[in-house]
């Protein structure tokens, strides 16, 4: 029990990860089981949407353990999210086989369109899916360790950070918006069939998809948890606070630095990969820059250095997202941009903070 | 058939060993001609600027060694090359006999043994002051290590012992941030002590405190020295009297003048450039 106290401890993250767990076994079912005319039937059409606000939770966890405990504001965390997905997206092409419109039985629709004969080598292997599960996580962590290792050893800190990894993920994009880079160009990977054998048009595999990201998200969370409430978590939050001071206490800052970026660049993989099925497309545009910045909104709203906040800002941000598109389609980029200042300006905790403030008053 | 097995052997000689197979161990502290620290013509300038200037300073082991200068006269430089964080254009700093500073990084000078106290109380706002100490703590400073690190029971004696002797075991629980800053000056000299370092470098620790603390930190800094050694440096000079055995004056980057207190302020070098006279 005394093991298991970084969970317990948790007083607002706790209720959180129950409702998570409820969500993971009640949607599905209220999705599947009761008929449709029922007042407690879950649309799949609901149920796909919040399975997607979910790949974001897990995101912003991402972008939190960095930004949040580490103090890293990393306005490119879009491109490991990206890259997990593009991971996925192949796999899900493989698996088209001779479905596809030219009916070629290696080739995906866009190669045979751009008259390609043979598949690229970094196509090969991907249709496998223990391959492509790891791919998932290798190749943002590559990119990340890559990336930190230059960044980090060489100090850059604070806002030139910032806009470097916002360059990262503008490169990359640009370069995945190239037919010849070799992954479709700017429309992407989409038409997918199944996965692991099962029809994405099949409710019962958008159901099991659900599950499996609420149940990932939950494991996340609790890893994530594991970190903070360790000594090495207290070690990002004083790196954090004070970086010189811990640096000189013997402790390597950059290589801290380094791994929990390749964590966070890993979670965040993770989340694409599990984003693509429930879209059914992956495309440049995930990169751009300003996807990236929306994923620090999430967290600032919800409040950065609480692992709770960060999930709920996510689902909050993006259920408003999806509210005032459709109600008010032109207010959501003004209504986006006023929820940052006003966040910003009034409470820089997020609404973590403002609970927080409440139960003090209490 | 000969000749190019010959060739191979002189390639790999079998009583040589390649640098890069040697494994690299650290060097052990080594004062058996008890001195622990060895700077020797140290220069270094900043945008033709000579923040130091030929700098010689030995301190021996278990010395308590006040520094004093004016403002800029490289009493911070100092620190930064002695602690990693600057390179010297020339010169050499040896730790004891066997450690070349010049060649390690920050935290590879910490773990052999070298705390460093900062002019501006530094300590981690977020923690409590117990956690302060538990980060401070010697221990494998590896990430992995420290992921999965817990306390054992001779480490929070440890941490007892040091609140102990900072005065903070009642504050054990307060966040750091909220502490008082002569206070934050004591938890940051714990924070040293629970590093175990055998060379306590001590930047400014009265500044900004009263007199009552400033007697308190110098009891304190009194009772550390001999099982270390530490430098201090120090603008108050009445501070230096009531603590200093040997004074270092430093000026300009280099060395004025060193001795006891009261040669120091009779030595008329020293008069002229400190006191203005």
């Amino acid at each position: 029990m005394k093991r298991l106290s970084f969970i317990f401890d948790d007083k607002l993250g706790l209720p959180l990860l129950l409702a998570l767990g409820a969500a993971m076994v009640l949607v599905p079912t209220l999705n599947l089981m009761v008929p449709e005319t029922s007042f407690f039937h879950v649309s799949t059409f609901t149920m796909s949407l919040w399975g997607k606000y979910l790949t974001y939770a897990l995101l912003a966890l991402a972008v939190d353990i960095v930004w949040g405990y580490l103090g890293i504001l990393s306005l490119g965390h879009g491109v490991f999210f990206g890259l997990g997905g593009y991971a996925m997206g192949m796999y899900l092409m493989r698996q088209i086989g001779t479905r596809g419109e030219y009916g070629h039985p290696i080739l995906p629709d866009f190669m045979v369109f751009l008259n390609w004969d043979k598949l690229p080598w970094f196509w090969h292997g991907f249709d496998m899916f223990p391959f492509a599960a790891v791919m998932i996580v290798l190749v943002p962590c590559l990119l990340a360790f890559v990336f930190g290792w230059f960044a980090f050893k060489s100090r850059v800190t604070g806002v030139y950070l910032s806009i470097i990894t916002q360059a990262l993920t503008f490169s990359v994009m640009l370069a995945f918006f190239r037919n010849e880079m070799g992954f479709g160009g700017n429309n992407g990977l989409t038409d997918f069939k199944d996965l692991l054998g099962f029809s994405l048009l099949n409710d019962g595999a958008k159901a099991a998809l659900f599950t499996v990201t609420a149940g990932v998200l939950i494991l996340a969370y609790i890893a994530c948890r594991y970190l903070v409430s360790s000594k090495l978590g207290r070690v990002l939050a004083a790196i954090r606070d004070a970086e010189d001071r811990v640096r000189f206490f013997g402790y390597n800052v950059e290589n801290v630095k380094l791994w929990i970026f390749v964590f966070s660049a890993g979670l965040a993989g993770i989340a694409g990969a599990l984003y693509v099925p429930q879209v059914g497309i992956i495309n440049p545009s995930e990169f751009s820059p300003l996807n990236s910045i929306e994923i620090v909104v999430w967290v600032a709203v919800g409040g950065r250095g609480t692992l709770y906040g960060a999930v709920a800002g996510a689902l909050a941000v993006n259920w408003a997202k999806s509210y005032l598109t459709g109600a008010l389609p032109d207010a959501w980029l003004f209504a986006l941009g006023a929820l940052f200042v006003v966040v910003t300006i009034f409470l820089p905790k997020g609404i973590a903070g403002l609970i927080r403030l409440k139960k003090e008053a209490a | 058939m000969i000749q190019p097995l010959k060739a191979f052997r002189e390639f790999w000689p079998r009583d040589r060993v390649f640098d890069f197979l040697i494994p690299d161990v650290p060097p052990v502290l080594d004062t058996s001609h008890k001195v622990i620290l060895y700077l020797e013509g140290i220069s270094v300038s900043f945008d033709g600027f000579k923040a130091i200037n030929d700098l010689n300073l030995y301190v021996d082991e278990g010395e308590l060694r006040c520094i004093i200068g004016p403002n800029g006269a490289g009493k911070t430089t100092m620190m930064d090359i002695i602690t990693g964080k600057t390179q010297p254009d020339s010169g050499v700093a040896w730790f004891g006999q066997t450690i070349n500073l010049l060649k390690h990084t920050e935290p590879e000078i910490a773990e052999a043994g070298i705390g460093r106290k900062f002019q501006k109380p530094t300590v981690f706002e977020e923690h409590t002051v117990y956690e302060n100490l538990e980060l401070a703590m010697a221990s494998d400073k590896r990430v992995l290590p420290t992921l999965f690190s817990t306390l054992t029971g001779e480490q929070r004696d440890m941490i007892d012992q040091t609140l102990e002797i900072v005065g903070l075991s009642e504050a054990f629980r307060t966040r750091a941030g909220a502490l008082s800053h002569g206070q934050k000056q004591w938890l940051e000299i714990g924070m040293l002590l629970m590093q175990k370092p055998v060379l306590m470098l001590v930047d400014e620790p009265v500044a900004g405190m009263t007199r009552q603390e400033m007697e308190k930190t110098a009891e304190l800094l009194t009772s550390l020295a001999g099982q270390r050694s530490i430098i201090v440096v120090e603008h108050d000079m009445d501070f230096v009297r009531s603590i200093a055995k040997k004074v270092t004056v430093l000026h300009q980057g280099s060395i004025l003048a060193e001795g006891n207190m009261d040669e120091i302020q009779n030595n008329q070098k020293v008069r002229e450039v400190y006191l203005g006279e």
